[in-house]
């Protein structure tokens, strides 16, 4: 009787730590449980460049006016321009290289599905998820047309979104830090004599923009 | 700086001046008599008398009320509001290498998420055999890994690309924390709901009403990627992704995804708000450069510096401050006195873990002359600090993010120290 319970234990340490070395090589553990199509459709929300993602559904432009100046406009302006430190959603276009870029959807983003996508996952700000699909459709075209991407009697659809193409999609490229930088920033630093004189170019003192200043 | 400080900051020049006004009377009156004693020995001390609270009258610890002003800042004019905002760690008060869990910067967008852990799931779908659904005890079942690695927003000195704006490296340099965290690779969790093939990107998204998103190579996932659920021995705090976060060794801040509530298998990235709009560095030609996960190794001086002068006069000197690098471990650090004409090897000292804080000291005899303090970190790939000038000629001003220049204090014959930036 003792015996076997001494070899139950045993086995059962075999197949404790069996199970350990298990997982530990990609095995399976056999915890979770698979998730069910309603969940998938309650959390699986976003949207890729080439719609995957995108619902089926439709907007256009003067529906999506509508909403923006009820919904939208007292953030980001009646023109998309943006308000005090809120973003702006329109111009900019051709201010990349300027000392103070612009950056907008129309200016600056790549892909409108991110703008379909994040309008929707959490606009507007503090009543996020509240927009249906063909609300996110049509601010959407709104947000183009504020771009003078689209005319007034454009419709965005699930169909066409992905077709569309915004100015800066090319404009991206990959991290290229490897080629560009790191060679050059991995020579043998200098230790000694390694300039002729020193100046103070700029301070921070200047600007006085540091917080708590009086208490330093 | 703080009251607290301020008021022990006065006491001890009082007592120097006291001191020098005694020498400067002991002299002209001759030995009149013997230098009055410290008081704080001389007098009894209330504590020495009394009591003190008793064990459990702070159930949950705190720090003595004397490091009230060791605290988490914000920058009012930076951000619309609080919500969506971000304020820095103390990193000027710390030292070691791991940061105290209430003092860790805070970036959220849409305030801190509130969260049952007993309501909190992850899910985990796209190309996966099957899609999975894990509770946090679920999760907890997996083997669990420790491992203490730092989290550097991408931000982080993002305002001085354009120049020195910030007089304290708590405000250029505070959006970084070192922790120890405990979590389960998420390998383990990938390889439950099983890959597909043409597995290659991931998707990452929190359950905060911001649900923010990230794409991730699913390269890194497989290699050190964690869902950890404790810092620093205890549960992840609201505001550092209670009740689960990813991590992301050694990659930008942002990514590791808070109150991390789905992780989706896809064959290519997603191009998400947070990886288009934001954290993508514009160049000084126009072009973007994206997905630039990796932290390039950098350094400061956290000691002088602007909210921690020198306030002890000439003589022994302690210069300290950290390193870190987003690929490897810190090989090295050189201090520099004189704004970059000699430099001086500093001493690291604590433990050295891959994409983690290193902390290091440079002790010398400050002679009370104005200084231009500065440090530069050589990683283990070899790859030495830049300074801003040598950043800034490969990409503008406008980057915004992955600052890692050399940072520079000019500390005056007060011993005040001032952000600056020198030729
Ligand atoms: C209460 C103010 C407010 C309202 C109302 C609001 N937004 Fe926003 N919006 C914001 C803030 C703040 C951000 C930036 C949030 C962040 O960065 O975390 C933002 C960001 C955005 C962005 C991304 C901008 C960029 O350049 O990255 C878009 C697009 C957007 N909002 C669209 C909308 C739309 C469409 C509506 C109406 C349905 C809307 N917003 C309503 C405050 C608001």
């Amino acid at each position: 009787m003792s015996r076997f319970r001494d070899l139950a234990a045993l086995s059962l340490g075999v197949i404790l730590a069996a199970s350990a070395a298990f997982a530990q090589q990609g095995g399976k553990l056999g915890l979770g449980r698979p998730a069910s199509p309603d969940e998938l459709a309650a959390w699986d929300i976003d949207v890729r460049p080439d719609g995957l993602g995108l619902p089926e559904g439709r907007g256009d432009v003067l529906t999506g006016e509508e909403l923006y100046t009820g919904l939208c406009a007292a953030c980001h302006g009646d023109f998309g321009e943006g308000t005090g430190r809120l973003p702006a959603l329109a111009g900019g276009e051709g201010t990349l290289t300027d000392e103070f870029p612009v950056k907008t959807v129309g200016s600056f983003w790549p892909y409108l599905s991110t703008v379909w996508d994040y309008v929707h996952r959490t606009m507007p700000y503090g009543n996020s998820q509240s927009l249906s699909d063909d609300e996110v459709y049509a601010l959407t075209a709104y947000i183009l047309y504020l771009n003078d991407l689209v005319d007034e009697d454009f419709v965005l659809t699930r169909e066409n979104l992905p077709a569309i193409r915004l100015p800066n999609e090319g404009g991206f490229i990959p991290d290229d830090r490897a080629g560009t930088e790191l060679p050059a920033f991995s020579a043998e630093p200098c230790m000694e004599n390694c300039k002729d004189r020193v100046e103070i170019t700029a301070r921070a003192g200047a600007l006085d923009v540091t917080p708590e200043a009086e208490e330093r | 700086m703080s009251d607290s400080d301020g008021r022990r900051g006065a006491t001890r020049r009082g007592f120097i001046k006291g001191a020098l006004a005694a020498g400067a009377g002991a002299a002209s009156a001759g030995a009149a008599g013997a230098e009055a004693g410290d008081p704080a020995i001389t007098e009894l001390q209330p504590w020495m008398r009394a009591f003190g609270p008793g064990v459990d009258a702070s159930p949950y610890g705190l720090p003595s009320e004397h490091e009230s002003h060791v605290r988490r800042r914000y920058v009012e004019w930076l951000r619309p509001d609080t919500i969506s905002a971000v304020n820095f760690t103390p990193i000027h008060q710390l030292d070691g290498i791991i940061t105290p869990n209430g003092l860790c910067f805070e970036r959220h967008h849409s305030g801190v998420a509130l969260i049952d852990p007993g309501r909190h799931r992850l899910m985990i779908n796209g190309l996966v055999d099957t899609p999975l659904v894990f509770t946090m005890e679920d999760l907890k079942r997996f083997p669990r890994e420790n491992r203490i690695y730092f989290l550097e927003c991408a931000a982080n000195s993002g305002m001085e690309w354009r120049g020195p704006q910030l007089n304290g490296c708590q405000f250029t340099h505070g959006m970084i924390h070192n922790l120890m965290y405990t979590g389960i690779p998420l390998r383990h969790v990938l390889d439950e709901a099983g890959l597909k093939p043409g597995a290659k990107w991931l998707l990452a998204e929190s359950a905060d009403a911001a649900a923010m998103t990230r794409s991730i190579p699913l390269e890194k996932a497989l290699d050190d990627c964690l869902l950890a659920f404790a810092m620093n021995g205890e549960a992840l705090r609201p505001e550092q992704g209670y009740p689960l976060r990813l991590v992301v060794p050694g990659w930008e801040g942002n990514m590791w995804i808070k109150w991390l509530r789905r992780i989706e298998v896809g064959d290519r990235p997603w191009h998400q708000r947070e990886e288009t709009s934001k954290y993508t560095d514009l160049l000084g030609d126009g072009r973007t450069r994206r997905f630039t996960f990796e932290m390039d190794a950098k350094s400061v001086i956290t000691s002088p510096s602007p909210q921690a002068p020198i306030t002890h006069g000439p003589g022994p000197t302690i210069i300290t401050g950290i390193a870190w690098s987003g690929r490897g471990t810190i090989a090295r650090v050189d201090v520099t006195l004189d704004g970059g004409v000699n430099w001086h090897t500093a001493r690291l000292s604590g433990p050295s873990f891959d994409k983690s804080l290193h902390r290091f000291y440079f002790e010398f005899d400050w002679d009370g002359r104005p200084m231009l303090l500065q440090s530069r970190a050589i990683d283990s790939t070899g790859y030495v600090q830049p300074t801003k000038d040598a950043l800034r000629a490969v990409r503008g001003v406008s980057s915004g993010y992955h600052n890692n220049g050399i940072q520079t204090w000019a500390i005056d014959s007060e011993g005040r120290a001032e952000n600056v930036e020198i030729s």
